[in-house]
């Protein structure tokens, strides 16, 4: 009877996972788009936390969810294209494209039919997340065996800001000089 | 507990959906939404395999998928704008500047 409950929790996920992405593809409104999207996301860290991954569920929630679709959100409300409601939303060769999506599900399907469940060889079982808890396991990984991609990444990050802000600030730059 | 076999399926059917909106929508903001949602799929196929495998490496390369899918999203936001105030279009079709 316990084993009930996870999977009926599981199954309402996957079903509303797949449901709010498909409204993200079909969607001709961009802000209704992103509004399903934030759905999308906050159930997918509910899948997280059944997953013993707590931590990456708050990442989840904080990175997707608070900065990266406010930032979609803001783009969004930039760009008001009031002719988007009326013509297609879809390109012409859609078809094709459909067909290479259930193609890539059909060959990925007979891939996984031989997939057994790998045997566990880390230490991260979830008695561990249970004893320390799954941020101090994942921290004392991320800030001792992959301590020089962290740092790489905060260089990412850094060069991603730099970036965003030379590429809007060009523009502008060009056009005082052409007036 | 749940089998780590259904998260795969559920992650294929997110990767497809995604895929398939990358290719078939014409407004580049919803192809970059539909980027994000194979980059999310693929992270839940890495936590579900590394609560398979009991490994921390998985969690942390989800870690650095999501640092490095919010520098994406910057930059190609930041694109978006610089096409829009450019072109002021954003359907893919339209552009063929660069078929020469």
């Amino acid at each position: 009877m316990e084993g009930l409950l996870p999977k009926i929790v599981f199954i309402y996920l996957a079903v509303v996972l797949v449901v709010t992405s498909l409204l993200v593809v079909t969607n001709r409104n961009a802000v209704h788009a992103v509004l399903w999207m934030l759905v999308m996301f906050l159930h997918q860290a509910v899948l997280f936390i059944t997953l013993d991954a707590e931590f990456l569920a708050a990442v989840q929630i904080i990175v997707y969810a608070g900065a990266v679709l406010v930032l979609f959100l803001f783009v969004v409300y930039m760009i008001n294209l009031r002719t988007e409601l009326k013509i297609h939303n879809f390109t012409v060769f859609w078809p094709a494209a459909l067909f290479v999506s259930v193609a890539l599900v059909i060959l990925a399907a007979q891939a996984l039919k031989d997939f057994r469940a790998p045997q566990p060889v880390g230490d991260m079982t979830p008695e561990a997340i249970a004893k320390v808890g799954h941020a101090k396991l994942l921290g004392k990984a991320l800030f001792t065996e992959h301590i020089l991609s962290f740092e790489t990444v905060g260089v990412l990050l850094l060069v991603a800001v730099l970036g965003a802000v030379v590429l809007t600030r060009r523009i502008r730059m060009i056009r005082g000089e052409g007036l | 507990m749940i089998p780590v076999s259904w998260y795969l399926v559920l992650t294929l059917f997110l990767f497809a959906i995604g895929a398939f909106g990358f290719i078939a929508r014409r407004n580049v903001i919803i192809m970059l939404m539909c980027i994000e949602i194979m980059l999310n799929a693929v992270n839940v196929t890495l936590v579900a395999l590394g609560r398979g495998l009991a490994h921390t490496t998985a969690h942390v390369l989800v870690f650095f998928i999501i640092a490095v899918a919010a520098a994406e999203a910057a930059i190609g936001l930041a694109l978006v704008v610089l096409l829009f105030k450019k072109t002021r279009e954003i359907h893919m079709d339209e552009f063929r500047t660069l078929k020469g």
